[in-house]
This record gives C-alpha cells, structure tokens and sequence, in this order.
C-alpha cells in the first residue's frame, strides 16, 4: 500500500545545507502497525510529514519515491494530493493543545474532512461526528460535539483528534507521537484504542514515538532511525530480543524495567 | 479582572458611549444651526441660551462641538475600516505566504510606516485639494501598515500550529484555511487594536483639521474650532476649552477602553 523508496529531505538554510533524512526506505501493507523510534532529531516527524505531504515547498528538496496506492505523493499535482490527504492519509499530532482551533466546536472540527472531501448533507454529517466521537469512547458523545476545546481535558482531546482523523475512514493513519504529552495511564488508554481501530477497521497505523516499551506492545514491525538514517529494522520482538546495532542496544537499556529501579 | 482595571473599563465604556451619543446628535439635531450666525450673540459667555457660549460669529459652540464630534467620528471610524480592511488582507496574505511576496510588501509597509502621516496627507491633499475625502484618503493609507504588521505576526503564530497542519492535512484549501481557521482566531488582537486605533484616527483628524487639511469651512470641526480660537484665545478662552476639552475626553475613552481590552 505504502512504499517509500530512497527518501532524502534536504533543508537549504541562508548558507549551509543539512540532510535530515537519508535515504530511508519502508513498506506497509493494509492494516500493518510499523513503529519508527529515534531520539529527538533523528528525522522520524519529518518522514511522516514527507509522506502526508506536509511539508512546504520553500527552502526544502525531496528527492526518492513515496508511493501510495501507486501514486507517487512526491510528484502528483496538488489535486490528487489534497484527494489524498485526509481523506485517504490521516494525521495526529503529539500536542493535543495546539492540534485543535481554539473557537470552533470539537464537532465541527471533526466534520472537516467530510465537509472538503464529501457532498454530505449537514444533518448527516453531524451524525457520523458523533458516531466518530463515540467510537473512540468518549463519553456523552453529543455533549463533546457542542463543546469548545478548552472545554476538555488534554485526553479527550486527542480522543477529539483520533476521530477527526478516522472520521473518513483512512487507510493510513500517521500517529506522530501522539502519547507524548499524556499521562501514563491516558497513554495506555490512547495505545489500546490504536489497537482497536487497527483491528476493527484494517487501518494501517504509522506510529512514530520514542517511546519504546510502548512501541513494543503496539507494533509488529519497527524501524529505528538516528541522525536521519535508518539504523536497524525488523520485527518488534527480534530487535527487542536481539538488537545488532549499538544505538538500539543504548536505547533498549534506557526502558526502565522498573519503576521503582530508577535509583 | 482587578478593581482598578475594571473601573478603568467602566469609565472607558461610559466616556465612549458619551461620544457615541454626542456622534448620534450630532447626526439628528443640533440646537443650533452650526453656521448660522447671530451678530448680537458674538463671543457670548455661558448661558442657558448657549450652555458652551458663542464664536466670534456669534455661532453656538455647543452646536458646533457636536456636528464636529460627528464629523470626527465619521472620519475616523472610515480611517480605521480602511485600515483595517487592507491591513488585514496583507497582513494575512503575506504571513500566510511568506516568501518573497512577503519581503516585497513588508518593504513597502515598512516605507509607508517610515514616511511621516502629515506629510503623506500633505501630499494628498496638495495633488487633489483639501476635504473630507481627501482627509479619510491621506489618513487611511497611513493606519494601513501598523494594522497589517498587527496582523501578519498573528497570522505567523497560528499558522505554524497544530491545527492548522491538521486542517491542511484534511486537505482544505489555503482559502479556507485562512477564511475559516485563521481569520476568526484575530478577532481579540484586532478588537483592542481597532480601539488604539480610534484614538490615533481622532488625533490624527484634529491635527490635520487644525493645520487646515480637514473639512472646508464654514462647516465646524473640532480641530479648526481650536486654530481659530487662537486669536481670541486671552479674551476669550470659552472658544478654546470647549473643543479641547472634547477632543481629551474622546482620546482619554479610547485610552482607557484600548488598554482594558488588550490585557485581557
């Protein structure tokens, strides 16, 4: 479904230019859940926003294919591309603060898909808000559709975001930390649900974090990247069990076993 | 919000609803005909007759002051919608965009905003005559580039959010992200800034009617009401203090009521 062949990001700022992806490679078929993990500025958001076709064109150079459902993102015209995205590509985004207009209702946010890509009657869409909103287990669905974003907790917001972006029924969701800024609890509560829109619906899940107990009870395949490179990739329980490379060993080391091991 | 804030609120709204009020006279009935000239009135004191006194005319001043607060607001309140409206537009073009559409236009403002306002109306007025429109003219295309630095910065912080990228994703257009994402998001730095800049325009309308730029005499306004007062300023100072008087207490609303919004 998805491939990404020899994909480089190049950033030309005022003098110098700086690589931050090289030449990575991934494949993804229906319903597959891949995990990317790297430190901070190993080039994992800047793959996920090459591949839903968020990054600007200014000051940037892509170069290798990204191809979806045999069409490649990197040279499509913007038509096909906007057909795409959202609609068939979903994101969310690790903040659950800022991913949400601040003065429009949770539920017309959640319709924004349907609106741009669907000839959909109001009342209709309405309903398919709600029915979104409860699928991800939000409580008191209605009362969620009327509020404004303040109005939740940082939860149920990112519950808000998972079903705008399910909304459309997707083939691939791009999940760019989306635990990040949760509670731990929250964090479980938010991966089960992943789980449970892969399996129910076969939407492949692209699951960025760095993060990687957590990575290991949602994927079944991960890559790990440093530096804009991918180091190592395979089966979560291969690479947990037997990691070749020095930086998946120091990164495997850093999970606390135990919370009460820390000192 | 805090005791002082709120009383400074409460004095800022009921000072600008006084204006709004003498504006609304203004445009209903006046005492008075502002123009009309009465020989055996001429630089009459207070009286129940005429509460503000008389000009050198005999004109009713009290008259006089409210056709001006009614010109003035007039004018201002043009100013600022002109101001508003492109400096909206550019600034959201060019902080949305960015880029070298951006560099060139942020330029252009930067000129304008470095060109002295007297001056630019002096050269407005100086190519097409002195008047009511030429004034809104001069004024407007010198409130532009304040309001559309105002609103490109706010138009560069939303625009990098979250949910903008989440919007852009779902695939809306750059029109409507902008018509629906972004512009609503403004209405609160906007607002206070539309305030301060009601303030400015008022000044603004009383210095270049003072100078002689504003509307043609014999038609009354604030700032030429003060210029022609001059003469008689010793003799006569009731001429003077009731038109100065106006244009503090119009400035000192806007103040109060501008500073009150933009903290909040």
């Amino acid at each position: 479904m998805l491939k990404v062949e020899d994909l480089c990001i190049k950033i030309h700022d005022r003098k110098s230019t700086e690589t931050v992806v090289k030449d990575v490679d991934l494949e993804m078929n229906r319903g597959d859940i891949l995990g990317i993990v790297g430190e901070s500025g190993s080039g994992k958001t800047m793959t996920a926003l090459a591949i839903a076709g968020l990054l600007s064109r200014h000051d940037m150079e892509k170069s290798g294919h990204i191809t979806f459902e045999g069409i490649n993102l990197l040279e499509c015209n913007r038509k096909v591309l906007r057909k795409l995205q959202g609609y068939e590509i979903s994101m969310i985004f690790q903040e659950p603060l800022n991913s949400l207009n601040p003065i429009i209702k949770v539920g017309k946010q959640v319709e924004e898909s349907l609106k741009i890509h669907t000839t959909i009657e109001k009342a209709e869409r309405k309903e398919r808000a709600i029915q979104a909103l409860r699928d991800v287990e939000l409580d008191n669905p209605e009362a969620v559709y009327e509020s404004y974003p303040h109005e939740l907790s940082g939860g149920m917001r990112q519950r808000a975001m998972i079903a705008a972006a399910m909304i459309s029924q997707p083939r691939l969701l791009i999940a760019d930390e989306p635990t990040t800024a949760l509670d731990v609890t929250i964090q479980a509560q938010i991966v089960e649900l992943l789980k449970k829109i892969n399996k129910e619906r076969g939407t492949a899940i692209l699951f960025i974090s760095h993060d990687l107990s957590l990575v290991n009870t949602l994927c079944e395949r991960v890559l790990v990247m440093k530096d804009g490179l991918v180091v190592e990739s395979g089966n979560c329980s291969d690479i947990f069990n037997d990691p070749k490379e020095e930086y998946t060993k120091g990164l495997i080391a850093a999970i606390p076993k135990n919370p009460f091991d820390i000192a | 919000m805090d005791r002082t804030k709120k009383l400074k609120f409460i004095i800022g709204l009921s000072i600008t609803g006084l204006i709004a009020l003498m504006t609304i006279i203004g445009i209903v009935k006046t005492p008075y005909d502002p123009c009309a000239m009465d020989g055996a009135a001429k630089l009459a004191g207070i009286s129940l007759k005429h509460p503000f006194g008389c000009d050198q005319f005999g004109r009713d001043i009290l008259s006089r002051v409210l056709v001006g607060v009614r010109e003035t607001m007039l004018i201002s309140a043009c100013v600022v919608f002109i101001g508003v409206f492109f400096g909206t537009v550019l600034g959201t073009i060019t902080g949305y965009f960015g880029g070298w559409l951006d560099e060139i236009l942020m330029r252009l403002n930067d000129a304008v905003l470095a060109f002295p306002s007297v001056l630019l109306a002096l050269v407005v007025i100086g190519l097409y005559g002195s008047g009511r429109y030429q004034l809104i003219a001069a004024l407007g295309i010198a409130f532009v580039p304040s309001f559309a630095r105002i609103v490109r910065g706010e138009v560069l912080k939303i625009r990098n959010l979250d949910y903008i990228q989440a919007v852009r994703l779902y695939g809306a257009s750059h029109l409507r992200i902008i018509v629906v994402h972004i512009l609503p998001n403004l209405k609160t730095v906007l607002l206070s800034s539309i305030i301060i800049g009601f303030n400015n325009a008022v000044l603004a309308e009383a210095g270049m009617s003072y100078l002689g730029m504003g509307v043609a005499p014999p038609a009354p306004s604030l700032g030429r009401m003060l210029s022609e007062a001059q003469a008689y300023i010793f003799s006569n100072p009731l001429t003077a203090i009731f038109p100065g008087i106006v244009i503090v207490i119009m400035i000192l609303g806007f103040s109060l009521l501008g500073d009150t919004v933009k903290k909040n």
